[in-house]
């Protein structure tokens, strides 16, 4: 078990890949061609379309954005573990896993361009919508999974969430009832160093973030964040163990925010330039690739062919989600609840003719 | 049909729901093998179990937190939080999530979920025991907010409040729980929520009230009547969505209009039924709105609860003010 070979409390930390790209066999998870090719080219997709979303906002296209640079192995490798009809619960720096998950782009630019139907996921893709409130989705995850086990289901919750949410009250409660019930649930804390401007070390005197499930009555483990093999090899096992019954995980992924905390934020004001450098040279992506290459499964003719598909689809995403209808007042009303009360139907026809005529653009 | 006090009603509606349908659980902290403080869960764990009545850990945030999750994966949670006192913890999660997840995700989440909770004073409690915060709830678009009078109303309108679509607060008076005993009938029996209950006829003013001041206002019509004023009174039943139309239609037939509420003044549901009065009926009105509340004061512990409750007698003199006017 990883779980108990790596253990948080004495300090140890899960790295299959390193810096360099260069694998450490003995844990190299058994992972197909098909989903290692799927892992790599969600990765530089959700870079390609994460760096889009910054573009956009600055040109006034798209509202504040979190950026995920830095984060595409924590947010993918996990996700990676799933299966169908699995729960992914998530904050709202995860777009690659969501990518991952099926729900298409242009939804994810629609939401952040600040229309509803852009957490509308079609089909049964068992996603909740972002949770901007930090660490009030992880009870839900806890909620989720009972229902699971109520039901017999072999399937699990996969919650992320920041290192900033693990001082909130929610995180405490939501893992203590998940591991009283013993609920089938991965929790997934993307320790990128900040919350904002908050450094881990000022966030808790705990040495590490995983070690906080040992109080929980679970396991934890540390895992390298920006090691895309280390993350579904400790998803993998915390998912197969939750399937089984064995209960829930906490996962604290090790990695950094490249770039702001929102489109709003500057993180010069709070970082040293060594420090993000530093953490340049262990980009997710890099190590990655040469992990690929050495496999066989990429080279460099591959790499700009796939670029360039990634750019044209993002491009494509971003016109599906600029044309797609603005709500109208009867959207922005109907959704409150299941069959709209007699006073919110007069209230709806009063604003039909109260609000004043409005430009379009 | 059997005498019931309102526990036992409310009791039997969630054991008729629960064996209706398997996906009812209940959930919240010593409902399981204790039956609940007030006993409202009682012999509910033995029947259906410890999976399907739980004893949560002692954390009111992750009791709705989780029975959100529960309602997002097929299931129809019934939460119980102790006392309205202690919510506030999980208030984020109700104004937050439980209350916007329909609209959020345009329908395709939502969450048929309950909150039943014990609300109220003048039952000698502890400090953090009395508090009637309704309006804090009825503020947010998305919840629905349900307080039943009479064991029969509680029945029926917990019923409905677990078969409904989205998530409802289900307020209890503690006040009221063991006041009085109707019969109730076992089986189907299902109120709408969101409709006012005409609970007598009258001419002169129409006294809105809900939940504990039901009682209250009985004790008061019976004195004002040998006065030969005749009051008309209306339990609202549902304070959000509140049925506004039947609030209207009496007031403009009686012309005078008085709410009763435990809660305090400022900001409380009376100014909203007011303000809707006004808006729609001041041509018919004879005397402005009176509200008879709780001032704007901290709930006294019990030796200086007097000071806060409302009586028969300050309904009274409300009564009395909008016919003198």
């Amino acid at each position: 078990m990883l779980t108990d070979e790596f253990d948080p409390m004495q300090g140890k930390m899960l790295s299959i890949l390193d810096k360099d790209g260069n694998v450490n066999k003995g844990l190299e998870p058994k992972m197909s061609n098909a989903m290692l090719l799927q892992a790599y080219k969600t990765m530089v997709l959700a870079r390609i379309a994460d760096d889009k979303a910054v573009r956009l906002q600055r040109q006034g296209r798209l509202g504040a954005y979190p950026p995920s640079r830095g984060q595409e192995a924590s947010q993918i490798g996990p996700a990676l573990a799933l299966q169908k009809g699995d729960w992914l619960v998530w904050a709202f720096r995860e777009m690659g896993a969501l990518l991952l998950r099926g729900v298409p782009l242009w939804r994810l630019y629609l939401y952040w361009m600040g229309n509803e139907e852009g957490s509308a996921y079609e089909g049964e893709v068992n996603i909740t919508p972002s949770a901007v409130p930090v660490g009030s989705q992880i009870p839900h995850a806890s909620g989720i999974a009972y229902a699971m086990k109520y039901r017999k289901e072999s399937k699990v919750v996969l919650c992320y969430f920041g290192d900033g949410a693990t001082s909130e009250g929610d995180f405490h409660e939501g893992l203590n009832f998940a591991g009283t019930m013993r609920t089938p649930a991965v929790f997934l804390c993307q320790n990128n160093q900040y919350a904002i401007s908050l450094p881990r070390k000022l966030q808790t005197a705990s040495p590490t973030l995983a070690q906080k499930a040992c109080a929980y009555g679970f396991k934890g483990i540390l895992v390298d964040g920006n090691d895309v093999l280390a993350l579904f090899a400790a998803t993998k096992e915390a998912a197969d163990r939750a399937r089984k019954g064995e209960g829930p995980t906490l996962i604290e992924s090790f990695t950094y925010r490249m770039g702001d905390h929102t489109t709003s934020d500057d993180a010069t004001r709070y970082r040293l330039a060594e420090e993000t450098a530093y953490w340049t040279a262990r980009d997710p992506i890099t190590r990655f690739r040469t992990y690929m290459e050495h496999s066989g499964l990429w080279d460099d003719k591959k790499e700009r062919e796939w670029a360039e598909e990634a750019s044209r689809l993002v491009e494509e995403e971003v016109k599906k989600a600029e044309n797609h209808a603005p709500p109208t007042l009867d959207d922005a009303f109907v959704h409150t609840y299941g069959s709209m009360p007699e006073d919110l139907k007069e209230q709806l026809e009063f604003m039909r003719t109260d609000l004043p005529p409005r430009k379009e653009g | 049909m059997a005498a019931m006090n309102m526990v036992q009603a409310i009791n039997l509606a969630l054991r008729e729901e629960m064996e209706r349908d398997p996906s009812v659980v209940c959930l919240g902290e010593d409902v399981g093998v204790d039956g609940g403080v007030f006993r409202v869960t009682e012999g509910l764990f033995q029947k259906f179990g410890k999976e399907r009545v739980i004893d949560t850990p002692l954390a009111e945030s992750s009791i709705i937190g989780t029975a959100i999750g529960m309602a997002m994966n097929g299931m129809r949670p019934v939460a119980e939080i102790q006392f309205l006192g202690f919510i506030y913890p999980a208030y984020q999660q109700l104004v937050s999530h439980a209350a916007r997840m329909r609209n959020r995700t345009r329908g395709k989440i939502t969450l048929p979920m309950v909150v039943r909770v014990p609300y109220g004073g003048g039952v000698k409690a502890l400090e953090h025991h009395s508090e009637s915060t309704e309006a804090v709830f009825c503020h947010i678009p998305g919840l629905k907010v349900v307080v039943p009078s009479t064991p029969l109303e509680a029945k029926g309108l917990l019923t409905a409040a677990i078969r409904d679509p989205d998530p409802v607060m289900f307020l209890e008076p503690t006040r009221s729980y063991r006041l009085l005993k109707e019969e109730v009938a076992e089986g189907e029996y299902v109120l709408p929520l969101g409709k006012a209950r005409k609970v007598r006829e009258g001419k002169d003013v129409t006294i809105v009230g809900w939940g504990a001041m039901m009682p209250i206002i009985q004790k008061a019509v019976e004195a004002l009547e040998k006065e030969g004023i005749s009051p008309e009174v209306l339990d609202v039943r549902t304070l959000a969505p509140l049925d506004h139309a039947s609030i209207i239609a009496s007031v403009k037939r009686t012309g005078r209009c008085v709410v009763v509420h435990e809660a305090p003044r400022s900001c409380g549901l009376g100014a909203e039924i007011s303000a809707r009065v006004m808006e729609r009926a001041l041509l018919s009105l004879q005397a402005p709105v009176e509200r008879v509340t709780a001032p704007d004061i901290t709930v006294p512990l019990p030796k200086g609860e007097h000071y806060y409750y409302v009586s028969p007698e300050r309904v009274i003199n409300g009564v009395k003010r909008t016919m003198s006017f």
